[in-house]
């Protein structure tokens, strides 16, 4: 990554304008043509330095259901618990975490009222209790990484 | 339940939902990506630009932009802090939480006592631990009294990660 990419990586995170033309005001403040701005963004995906480019996408307001589960699974169960976690398609991210409840994960279905089952069976198929923290209010969301 | 998940109502259409599908995995790489999703679609370009800034009023749409790869930026280190604070005052700690530029998620969720005091959560990242376990200490000061305890979780493993998705039905 040399300077411009940095810069650029910077200005990505704080969003493009919605309109016809979105990298012209990008194009302009990095003194680079747009052709350039889209190249170094196609160049950072394919480095993997950024993992999406894009509409972010708000899955409550879609009218799906979110929430964040917890479990505390025994070490020795732990691999068994994170295949038959992760088969269900509704869970979206799963993280090992140091704590007692050892199991994070993000679950996500287009229907609201699919949520209460999906959880009902991660808990009967695992064995382990589920602890549901849907969240209740959102204070911020988005990370801002400068580089 | 506040303002931010109960929004102004607004339903995404079916073709709101055509959009939706054909960006979701990204914008394309063009100067005019949204013409090119118009094109792809059957649509007036105008269209989709009014109907993506009509989602991005109604936070359908947080923002156009990029997810940074964490670890690829060298942001290696990243510590779920949950802290516990009295519930008539979560709201206005949270937003000064969530108001650091190292916070990225930061919400109120619901304790599960006596497991799990906690109903404040904030996302932190830095370099590696030590500059996470720093940025805590200045979460810590910054709620003072107000802190009745905190912890903060560690990922050892990325177990599954998926972006969220729907489908055109």
């Amino acid at each position: 990554m040399d300077n411009i990419d940095r810069a650029l990586v910077n200005e990505l995170q704080d969003g493009l304008p919605v309109c016809r033309r979105p990298f012209d005001a990008i194009s302009t403040r990095l003194g680079i043509s747009v052709r350039e701005v889209t190249d170094r963004i196609g160049k950072l995906l394919g480095d993997q330095v950024l993992s999406r480019f894009g509409p972010m996408f708000n899955a409550e307001r879609l009218g799906g259901g979110l929430t964040l589960c917890a479990m505390q699974v025994p070490e020795a169960d732990f691999e068994r618990v994170t295949g038959q976690v992760n088969a269900f398609p509704e869970v979206a991210h799963n993280y090992a975490r140091e704590h007692d409840l050892n199991m994070w994960f993000v679950v996500a279905t287009e229907r609201p009222e699919r949520m209460a089952e999906v959880i009902g069976e991660i808990g009967t198929v695992t064995g382990c209790r589920v602890y549901d923290m849907p969240k209740m209010d959102e204070f911020y969301i988005g990370l801002k990484l400068p580089v | 339940m506040n303002a931010v998940l109960n929004p102004r109502p607004y339903r995404i259409d079916a073709i709101d939902r055509q959009i939706i599908v054909a960006t979701q995995a990204g914008l394309p790489l063009v100067a005019q990506p949204w013409d090119a999703v118009a094109e792809q679609l059957g649509l007036d370009p105008d269209e989709v630009v009014a109907r993506v800034a009509a989602m991005q009023a109604h936070d359908i749409i947080r923002r156009i932009g990029a997810v940074p790869n964490h670890y690829a930026l060298g942001y290696r280190a990243n510590g779920m802090s949950v802290w516990n604070v009295p519930d008539d005052m979560v709201a206005e700690l949270g937003k000064q939480v969530g108001d650091l530029e190292f916070v990225s998620h930061c919400y109120e969720r619901p304790r599960h006592l006596p497991l799990w005091p906690y109903n404040l959560f904030a996302m932190v990242h830095g370099h590696n631990r030590e500059e996470v376990a720093g940025r805590v200490k200045v979460i810590a000061g910054m709620l003072r009294g107000a802190c009745r305890g905190h912890d903060v979780l560690y990922s050892t493993r990325i177990l599954k990660k998926t972006g969220l998705r729907i489908n055109g039905g």
